[in-house]
């Protein structure tokens, strides 16, 4: 097992498994996204409170724990970067960052436009909206940081420091709807207790998680062997890699 | 008129498809980028290769 482990700080190991991972992830996500979008857009019924409002939860949460899935997984891979020095850490930090931010803005602006017809702005400094705002700053500050050096291992350095302090904004996010009186609503599906949704409703959100997940998983791999064959392009693999 | 009213979403269109259109795109903008990066990447390695190849011969 650990072996195994270990093959994953090798940069043309993990070009290799992120290209057979990839279409996979991308086709199953697919699937699940296509069986969440019909199951919720035309067989859910509408919401008691919100109307059909509500479906935008359907795109809304799968794109908001992506956006926090994808900053825990920034910190982690800059994290080992960091502390064992491995490249393939950084490569998947920066691979991950420009995904983690399409999906914090689109969480932002999904929750935008729930917002209106709910509590009648588009907007408020509400400590949920807040978060996830400075969620989307640490991203930028990231890749910025990284693209600011001349010397590609200090700007590895420079962001995977920030991208590890920056993950305090993370329990931040998910605790803020209890710790604050927030506009937003509480958690309805990662909770100890039952999840408080019917399951008609629940079953195309489980859905969507997974394919948005999954999605994550598959742009990743995608980007992930852009980011190496540019790390690595002095090596001799990529020079045979490219070939084929 | 049941397509009408599926388009309608109860009053909610105006927020709804907006919210479903922008994910769309911003899922097709992942895969671009992606595909993009990773293309960029390899040309670079593959005109890298043709010059040390071509300073050999």
């Amino acid at each position: 097992m650990w072996t195994w482990f270990y093959r994953l700080a090798s940069p043309p190991y993990v070009y290799r498994l992120a290209a057979a991972f990839a279409p996979w992830l991308l086709g199953l996500a697919v699937l699940a996204m296509l069986y969440g979008l019909i199951d919720g857009l035309v067989f859910a019924p509408p919401d008691y409170q919100q109307g059909d409002a509500f479906r935008m939860a359907y795109v809304h949460v799968p794109a908001a724990t992506v956006s926090v899935m994808a900053y825990t997984l920034m910190a982690v891979a800059s994290g080992i970067g960091l502390i064992w020095r491995i490249k393939v850490g950084h490569a998947v930090a920066a691979a991950a960052a420009p995904i983690g931010a399409s999906f914090t803005v689109l969480t932002l602006v999904t929750g935008s436009l729930w917002g209106r017809p709910m509590w009648g702005t588009y907007w408020a400094w509400d400590p949920r909206l807040t978060s996830e705002l400075i969620l989307l700053f640490l991203y930028f500050g990231v890749m910025s940081l990284r693209a600011a050096f001349e010397d590609p291992t200090r700007g590895d350095r420079a962001a995977a420091l920030l991208a590890v302090v920056g993950f305090v904004d993370v329990p931040i996010i998910h605790f803020s709807v209890q710790w604050w009186n927030s506009l937003h609503q509480g958690a309805t599906v990662l909770k100890f207790a039952k999840p408080s949704m019917a399951p008609v409703m629940l079953w195309p959100l489980l859905a969507m998680l997974l394919g948005f997940t999954l999605f994550f998983g598959a742009v990743l791999c995608m980007r992930l062997r852009g980011e190496v064959l540019n790390r690595e392009r002095q090596a001799n693999w990529v020079r045979e890699a490219v070939k084929a | 008129m049941r397509a009408a009213a599926f388009f309608a979403m109860g009053g909610y269109a105006r927020y709804v498809w907006p919210c479903f259109g922008l994910a769309a795109s911003i899922l097709l903008w992942n895969v671009w980028s992606a595909r993009r990066h990773h293309a960029q990447a390899r040309m670079r390695v593959l005109r890298a290769v043709a010059m040390a190849g071509s300073e050999q011969s």
